[in-house]
């Protein structure tokens, strides 16, 4: 039975790198068995979008009092470290 | 994932006007400005994207850290502002600084732009997934680095990135 997830993806404008970071989520989670609802908006709106949300993703910085876990990470844009930032993210996912 | 020959590449996106090589430039401001302009000379934007791509890389820089002497920026903004998506590329002369975008405190020098113009997530996945190939593969942006005229840049582009296949 493969888990189901919501998570926020941020960026600055709400459609450039976040919508790069949503769809190589959404299908690295796939393979790992964990669905995801993913949303999307502009860091500036997080606190807004937080209904439901199991995990916030950005590429740029979040405010560090959301109350739901959040990574901020470059990796699916840089390439780098890219395998570590998707344990991460599947650890978190299924804590 | 198997190389589609139909499909297309950045060379596709990009049009020789929208490309600077070797740009002499010493600040972010100076290179976003002129990458702004080919871009409104071409009708990719309004004439308040330079404005707000500035305005957008003070607060949300756009600085890629690609362990690299040569790092690369993608700045961008808003879509109000942009008339048909586009790209346009510059190399510089000797590298600038730029923000980095997970760490805003953090400069990185930056050697290669790419300003995005951007106006609908799901139609220019592709496209920015093209950039974020291309800039990975650290052999191609050497080539990009080293390219000498607005043809060469476009036959390195029109090959893609690593993924792209032959």
């Amino acid at each position: 039975m493969s888990l189901q997830k919501t998570v926020l993806f941020a960026c600055g404008t709400g459609i450039a790198t976040s919508t790069l970071v949503s769809h190589a989520v959404v299908e690295a989670m796939k393979e790992r068995g964990i669905k995801i609802d993913a949303r999307q908006c502009k860091t500036t709106e997080v606190r807004s979008m937080l209904t439901g949300v199991d995990l916030v993703i950005s590429t740029t910085q979040l405010p560090t009092d959301l109350g739901v876990p959040a990574i901020t990470t470059l990796a699916f844009l840089t390439g780098r470290g890219k395998p570590e930032t998707l344990d991460k993210i599947e650890a978190t996912l299924r804590a | 994932m198997t190389a589609d020959a139909t499909r297309q590449t950045l060379a596709d996106h990009i049009e020789h006007e929208a490309i600077a090589l070797n740009v002499e430039a010493t600040t972010s401001e100076a290179i976003i400005r002129l990458l702004a302009d080919r871009l409104a000379r071409l009708g990719h934007v309004r004439p308040s994207f330079a404005e707000a791509v500035l305005a957008r890389e003070a607060q949300m820089p756009t600085g890629l850290p690609m362990e690299r002497d040569a790092n690369v920026a993608v700045p961008h903004t808003d879509p109000e502002h942009v008339i048909r998506p586009g790209i346009a590329i510059a190399t510089l002369a000797r590298p600038v600084d730029f923000a980095n975008m997970e760490s805003p405190d953090e400069h990185l020098p930056v050697g290669i732009v790419f300003m995005l113009a951007l106006n609908d997530k799901d139609r220019q996945i592709e496209m920015l997934q093209q950039i974020m190939e291309t800039i990975q593969d650290d052999d191609l942006v050497d080539a990009l680095l080293a390219a000498r005229t607005n043809d060469q840049m476009l036959a390195l582009l029109g090959r893609g990135g690593s993924k792209a296949g032959e």
